[in-house]
């Protein structure tokens, strides 16, 4: 398994990425057979994520970017290429392995939040910090996204942009080296969605936690280390953002 | 085909797991409803025809001797339509293969064939010549268990004298359905017989030139028949008649009743208990597919279906479903049927094929399953029908958790999240928890019940013959004899100990109550034969008193202290009224017991028995037999551990027949439950259990949060169901008591214990199929799927 390492070293100072490489994908593709026709979701990606990064996966639908993310969180294999993290090929791993990577390394944010509907934003969060290694404690999870006065509630009793704070918060609780987020803003309106953001873009910060967001919203670009566009399978483009703008200041 | 019609056979297909449970479920119901309903026809019908066409009796009476002009004195008795007249003798057999002597009993049969009552069926050979010395008719029970056939002879005893007897026919007849030897309560083919001569033959060999010793009449149906037998009982008085008695007392018709009556118990219970359960799972999984296809309905109304055309679309889909289900319920229990009806033609002797299917069983079956389609579609149906177009287009408002009970009182710190969620999950939905908890408590119930009867017996022999009647073997006299014939038994080589008895027909009335019965005088310091209340202290024999079964203290609404008229039926039929001084819990059959001194007195005679109890050596029991068969003054020999044991063997199959069908129906509704349980909270959780598994849980970690609730509903479940289970069994077990057999109300320990682990078994099977469902979840698209 991989070993568990400090977050400390991986603090990132601005715009400068910091050269450790977590993720490294060498020539990945996928095909999925629907039916008799091959569709080809990925056409031999190459692509390095560094220590405390945060990149933008930017791209229409069908661009690839979801299949992109769910192989680098172990969630969907490829058809062919390699995936390693920290130097661990997980293309490789069983589906066993996969899970406790998934447990120990990676937090997930999706577009629809997925939370536990039977479980308080607390439980939660808790469901993940009692099988992880080295957790926050659930209320400290829940004040970084600043939720502390919600802590007690049920999904139903959240909105939108609380509900997908509870998620960032579940994600992060393990103290995962990497936050993988799917369209995290696709459902919630303009304001909620800049809250959102601030709480990836301060988990990045304050925990060096390297940070993956896939949106097909351009403006959400601006505030990322890296931007890499995908379409058609493939890299199009990676804009290096010299200076960042805080998500507080994006319009859309 | 229409498009919605093509909508519902996929919609079918694709629950098909859920469809076969349940449509098994409904099988299940409808093929028990088949068999006991087809069962309980083919049996009465065949049971109508046989008495109808062989001319059986209405009433029964035996006396010492009469002439023949008293029997057309009873035929002008008004409502009497006919009489019957015959000779009846106790005989013994001396079988080579049998070490012991074998009992029957001698039938005359009437002068010209195809007349009187009772008519024999012929089933092989001819009927006797009345001008052929010893030519006999032999039942086919007994004809069976020692190969007789036409030609065959056999070495009897008939009133003491040896006679050799050519077997001509083997025969059957309507008042030996069931074949048993008086006073014994199990059939034992090979230790009784029946056999017929003809009168000329018999009234030789009986002494009973002229005359007549039993007489059966047919009575109008208006008729009264109390009112007829006191006529009767009148009549024959002064020549020694011992009393008329209906069917409802004859032996092979009450059995038949008696069985009737049980399957009409089997026709309703179970079949209502399966159907029950398949409504509700059909109601659940109706409900689940309606949320799931929200939307789609929403799609069909905004295009102008009419809420009739969708109701009837949903109605279509369950229809299918019960349909499929009473059409493999009403085949599997057609088979099921033809199987019964063949065992009962081993108990139950017809001259015909008695298996006959009704078209009404069939539609019946169909319209129980209709109602247990509508009672499915109940709720779900009307929801769909008030959903409006609009509404339903948006998703469904988030479902709504609370605190449970057990958070509000503060255990929450004890359970983890994954049990906090079972927790809620139950909570939330407390009506199907509750009802999927009474669906398994059923499954476990049923077992119970299925193994009850086996329990009961069980304790009813070990009670009644071995620890209340410890006798090998009952020796009957010819006719009461001196006491010192009991020394003749006893010094018996191989006889351990002999106890004697008095037995003697009589009839106890009660205020309006009266009952027919024998009146059994045993030594009071007796051992082979206690007298024993229901914790099996002794019951003692005080003075002139007498002991009664309490059944029979039930029917005549006696209490311990009650006087009772006792009127004596043979000799000087003394009668007086004596005091009841206490019950004796008895399974079987229903007996009066005195002290025999004083019952000796009452019959004003010295003192003597009718017979003895033997205890044998058993490494000596044939020379004892060989001794017993040796005495002319023996008429009968019972050997009730023999009967019991063979009686046992002939139903072990079926028992183990009945208890397979009963564990495998069980199971299917246990499956049918759970796996239905398990399938739509796997449907409704489906994108939760993802992303549980995204984030990083295991499967196993996944698995227990949904089976974990399935878990706790049978741990619940199989305690209440052992209650349902007691419940029914004290019902049956009252159902079903007659006054030949009362079932005690035993369950063993082992049955409860079987009951469970087949509930835990079927459980855990249905939770494995559910379990490699989550194995296979798709996480990247349950995790778009927005609910």
């Amino acid at each position: 398994m991989i070993p568990p390492e400090s977050n400390a070293e991986a603090s990132s100072n601005d715009s400068t990425p910091p050269s450790e490489i977590v993720f490294e994908l060498k020539g990945v593709t996928k095909v999925y057979n629907l039916g008799t026709v091959p569709v080809h979701a990925l056409r031999g990606i190459d692509l390095q994520l560094y220590s405390g990064d945060f990149v933008v996966l930017l791209g229409h639908s069908g661009s690839g970017k979801s299949t992109l993310l769910n192989i680098m969180g172990g969630l969907d294999s490829p058809s062919d290429g390699k995936v390693l993290y920290r130097n661990q090929e997980i293309t490789k791993f069983s589906e066993r392995e996969l899970t406790f990577y998934r447990r120990e390394h990676v937090g997930f944010v999706f577009q629809f939040y997925n939370l536990i509907p039977s479980l308080t934003a607390r439980e939660n969060v808790a469901l993940v910090t009692e099988v992880a290694e080295d957790p926050l404690r659930p209320e400290e999870a829940l004040e970084l996204v600043g939720l502390s006065h919600r802590i007690d509630h049920f999904p139903s009793q959240l909105s939108g942009g609380e509900q997908q704070r509870v998620a960032i918060a579940r994600a992060i609780a393990k103290q995962p080296h990497v936050l993988l987020c799917d369209e995290p803003t696709g459902a919630l309106d303009v304001q909620t969605g800049i809250d959102v953001l601030e709480a990836i873009s301060s988990i990045n910060r304050d925990l060096g936690t390297t940070t993956a967001v896939i949106t097909h919203n351009a403006v959400i670009a601006d505030m990322a280390h890296r931007v890499i566009s995908l379409a058609d399978g493939q890299i199009s483009d990676v804009k290096i953002n010299d200076s960042r703008i805080p998500p507080a200041e994006l319009k859309w | 085909m229409k498009a919605l019609d093509r909508k519902m056979l996929r919609d079918l297909a694709a629950m098909k797991g859920q469809a076969v449970a349940i449509g098994a479920v409904v099988a299940c119901g409808i093929a028990v409803f088949v068999m006991a309903n087809t069962t309980l026809r083919s049996l009465e019908a065949a049971r109508g025809n046989y008495y109808t066409n062989n001319r059986f009796a209405d009433l029964f009476v035996s006396l010492v001797r009469a002439p023949e002009t008293v029997a057309d004195r009873v035929a002008e008795i008004p409502g009497v339509l006919a009489v019957d007249h015959r000779v009846v003798e106790a005989l013994t057999l001396d079988l080579d293969r049998m070490p012991e002597p074998v009992s029957g009993l001698m039938l005359s049969l009437p002068d010209t064939p195809d007349s009187g009552l009772n008519m024999v069926h012929l089933r092989q050979g001819r009927l006797p010549d009345k001008y052929h010395d010893g030519e006999v008719l032999v039942s086919e029970p007994f004809a069976e268990a020692h190969r007789l056939v036409p030609g065959d002879t056999l070495n009897t005893t008939i009133r003491g004298r040896r006679e050799k007897l050519t077997v001509v026919g083997v025969a059957l007849s309507p008042e030996y359905v069931i074949q048993l030897q008086p006073g014994g309560i199990f059939p034992d083919n090979s230790r009784f017989g029946v056999f017929w001569m003809s009168r000329r033959q018999l009234e030789a060999a009986a002494d009973m030139e002229g005359a007549f010793n039993n007489l059966t009449a047919r009575i109008s149906p208006n008729a009264s028949e109390d009112d007829i037998i006191d006529s009767i009982d009148r009549l024959l008085e002064s020549y020694g008649g011992t009393g008329a008695y209906g069917r409802e007392d004859q032996y092979s018709a009450r059995f038949v009743d008696d069985e009737i009556k049980g399957l009409r118990t089997m026709g309703v219970i179970p079949p209502s208990i399966f159907l029950g359960v398949a409504a509700f799972l059909l109601n659940i999984s109706l409900r689940r597919i309606l949320t799931l296809q929200r939307e789609q309905i929403a799609v069909l109304k905004a295009f102008g279906y009419t809420n009739q055309e969708v109701a009837v679309h949903y109605g279509k889909l369950i229809s299918s479903i019960v349909i499929g289900g009473a059409i493999a319920g009403s085949l599997l229990g057609t088979w099921l049927a033809v199987g019964m009806t063949d065992m009962y033609l081993e108990f139950y002797r017809f001259p015909v094929q008695i298996f006959s299917p009704a078209a009404s069983v069939y539609i019946a079956a169909l319209i129980l399953s209709m109602i247990s389609g509508t009672v499915g579609m109940l709720g779900g149906i009307s929801a769909t029908v008030r959903l409006k177009p609009a509404e339903a287009m948006r998703p469904a408002p988030p479902t709504n958790y609370k605190q449970t009970i057990v958070e509000r009182l503060g255990l929450q710190r004890f359970f983890s999240q994954a049990e906090r969620m079972v927790i809620r999950e139950l909570e939330r939905r407390p009506i199907k928890a509750a009802l999927t908890t009474v669906g398994i408590a059923f499954v476990c119930a049923i077992l119970v019940v299925g193994r009850f009867g086996k329990d009961s017996i069980d304790y009813l022999i070990d009670f009644q013959f071995n620890t209340a009647e410890r006798d090998d073997v009952r020796v009957q006299l010819v006719e009461a004899a001196p006491y010192r014939a009991l020394h003749e038994f006893s010094s018996i080589p191989g006889v351990l100990t002999a106890e004697p008895f008095r037995g003697i027909p009589a009839i106890l009335t009660h205020g309006p109550r009266s009952k027919r019965i024998g009146i059994t005088g045993i030594a009071s310091d007796n051992e082979l034969f206690r007298l024993l209340d229901v914790d099996g202290n002794e019951v003692p024999l005080e003075g002139e008193g007498l002991v009664l079964s309490s059944v029979l203290a039930e029917t005549l609404a006696l209490n311990a202290g009650d006087e009772i008229e006792v009127q004596i039926l043979e000799g000087e039929r003394p009668h007086r009224t004596i005091q009841v001084s206490g019950f004796v819990d008895d399974f079987a059959g229903t007996a009066a017991y005195m002290s025999l001194p004083a019952l000796n007195q009452f019959l004003r005679e010295g003192r003597s028995i009718s017979g003895a109890y033997l205890l044998i050596d058993p490494v000596r029991q044939n020379s004892v037999f060989r001794a017993l068969k040796e005495r002319p003054a023996v008429a009968a020999l019972s050997l009730k551990k023999a009967t019991i044991d063979s009686f046992m063997e002939t139903i072990a199959e079926n028992i183990m027949r009945m208890r397979m069908i009963n564990i495998i129906f069980a199971s299917v509704i246990a499956i049918g439950v759970v796996y239905s349980s398990a399938r739509i909270s796997f449907s409704e959780r489906g994108r939760d259990l993802a992303t549980l598994r995204v984030i990083g849980l295991t499967k196993g970690e996944v698995s227990g949060i949904l089976l974990g609730e399935l878990a706790v509903l049978t741990i619940i479940a199989i305690p209440l169901g052992h209650f349902i289970g007691y419940m029914l069994c004290l019902f049956l077990s009252k159902a079903l008591e007659t006054e030949m057999y009362r079932m005690p109300m035993i369950i063993r320990p082992e049955t409860y214990g079987v009951a469970a682990v087949v509930v835990l078994l079927a459980s855990l099977a249905s939770a494995l199929i559910v379990r490699r469902k989550i194995d296979h979840l798709d996480l990247v698209t349950a995790l778009k799927v927005r609910e």
